[in-house]
């Protein structure tokens, strides 16, 4: 259970702003951090590691308190069980992958927790490989691997997946899925992607100038709409044509590219790279068979 | 021909090298981090090495330690430390002498790697002195390698500091560029030919490695 309320003022692109925020994260909670740029979710994972001290309130952790104004708390980060996978993953270019996950292994564990690590993890074949001669997608899962030597309870994970491809990006995103199960992790994830927020939070923040402007399920946040839809995708808008008396909507889902029908009093709220959900009721899917 | 002066030239700028390392390194540490409002003077006083000509420093060196002040007496007596016209005296003022050479590249070198570095270290539960020396100091050994050399070779280049508060004694303080002034004053300019290209010769050598290696036009050759 992590209980967080703190003030910040944080200096922002637009002069200070004044970041506020209280929240509770039940324990293997799954919370997506989402806003625009500068609205101070990083400051929030910085805080809650202890990379930046808060202004004023209090930081709990399993009732133990991490930060506290008032009676002068403020644990080192070296003292807070977190893993933090940072956006540029953070990996020391000195050493090798599996070094790296060496070096963050606590006194008290042995190196067989980095071969275990490294197994579970696909990354024997990569283990005696420098960070700089890995790939986007192999750098990020060294640096998730390496977060995990220490058995965290809490895992940070700062837009982990941005600066990947699709692909790339889809692969990772079912793997963060597995890990989080796997070690019972409590995790808190910053991410831009609507459809990533949806398929692995169970709850989501949104930020707006320093404070909490909705919370919620994924679903309820972000798909205003109560729609009874048998399938749902999340996708983006590429294209809006019309034909004749319809508009043909062409939409990025996950790898594919989709062509929709819409009605023009639909088209009419919508613009080219907006987040758009697509549902298909029982009545009307089509069928293929796959051989 | 005499070998001493080459010989007390270069074991003079190892000491000042080897000791400045480790006084460069906590200072431009400490410089990076810290939020003291003193730090441009800090920072002015370091790096005045570089402007001032040296036999001001050696001056205002010999007016400190002369053991005819208070200071200077109070060394001598207490610690029987002598710094004026001794080996002692030239190793703690080329140590000032050749400061900002070890500690701009290094302060340059460390500022310049992400600090994502650092907070990943701590947040694996590693102190600031275990982040230093295993996760900075070998990913910056080229900075290291420039500061190093740098020093080096500013040590051995060094003339009006030592002239000032070495003197002139064989074995003692009579460096290889002091005894090349000595030798032309002596109209001996074959000695003074000596002096200086070897001094040419290695101060070009150690120059060159610094940008073979910088330049990476080395890597072919190691692993």
């Amino acid at each position: 259970m992590i209980n967080i309320n703190i003030t910040k003022i944080l200096d922002a692109v637009n002069g200070k702003m004044n970041l506020q925020l209280q929240l509770t994260i039940a324990k293997g909670d799954f919370v997506t951090l989402y806003g625009d740029s500068g609205v101070g979710k990083t400051s929030t994972l910085r805080m809650l590691s202890g990379l930046l001290k808060p202004d004023s309130g209090i930081i709990t952790v399993n009732e133990q308190a991490w930060f506290n104004a008032d009676k002068k708390v403020n644990l080192n980060p070296q003292y807070r069980n977190i893993g933090y996978v940072f956006q540029d993953y953070a990996l020391f270019p000195n050493m090798t992958v599996r070094q790296n996950l060496e070096f963050a292994l606590r006194k008290n564990q042995t190196a067989e927790k980095v071969t275990n690590l490294l197994n579970t993890m696909g990354l024997e074949t990569l283990q005696h490989r420098k960070p700089e001669t890995l790939s986007g997608g192999q750098k990020q899962r060294v640096a998730l691997a390496r977060a995990l030597v220490q058995e965290p309870e809490i895992l940070l994970l700062d837009e982990p997946l941005a600066a990947l491809d699709i692909k790339a990006r889809l692969k990772l995103q079912d793997y963060l899925l597995e890990v989080h199960r796997t070690f019972n992790l409590t995790t808190i994830l910053i991410s831009h992607d609507i459809g990533e927020i949806i398929k692995l939070s169970n709850r989501v923040y949104v930020l707006e100038a320093g404070k909490i402007a909705k919370q919620g399920s994924p679903m309820a946040v972000f798909v205003q709409n109560n729609i009874s839809g048998k399938f749902k995708f999340i996708g983006e808008i590429l294209k809006i044509e019309p034909q004749d008396v319809v508009f043909i909507l062409t939409v990025l889902i996950a790898t594919n590219v989709v062509k929709i029908i819409a009605q023009e009093s639909e088209v009419e709220e919508m613009k080219v790279g907006d987040k758009v959900m697509v549902a298909s009721k029982a009545f009307n899917p089509v069928i293929f068979k796959i051989n | 021909m005499n070998w001493e002066p080459i010989i007390l030239t270069f074991k003079l700028a190892s000491v000042t090298t080897i000791l400045l390392v480790f006084i460069a390194i906590p200072l431009s540490y400490w410089l990076v981090h810290t939020k003291t409002k003193l730090k441009p003077v800090i920072e002015t006083l370091a790096s005045m090495p570089l402007v001032l000509p040296p036999t001001v420093l050696g001056f205002y060196f010999l007016m400190a330690f002369s053991p005819g002040n208070t200071f200077g007496n109070w060394l001598n007596e207490w610690l029987g430390i002598k710094l004026v016209f001794s080996f002692t005296g030239l190793v703690v003022a080329s140590i000032l002498y050749s400061l900002p050479f070890m500690m701009h590249p290094i302060q340059a070198g460390l500022a310049s790697l992400p600090k994502t570095l650092t907070e990943a270290s701590y947040l694996m539960g590693k102190s600031k002195f275990m982040t230093l020396l295993k996760v900075l100091l070998p990913n910056m050994k080229a900075s290291l390698l420039t500061g190093i050399v740098l020093s080096f070779a500013h040590t051995v280049g060094e003339f009006g500091v030592v002239l000032m508060i070495g003197g002139n004694i064989p074995g003692k303080t009579k460096v290889a560029s002091i005894a090349i002034y000595d030798e032309v004053e002596a109209l001996n300019y074959g000695a003074a030919n000596f002096y200086s290209f070897i001094l040419f010769v290695i101060t070009f050598c150690i120059l060159l490695v610094v940008y073979l290696v910088n330049g990476g036009y080395l890597k072919k050759y190691w692993k």
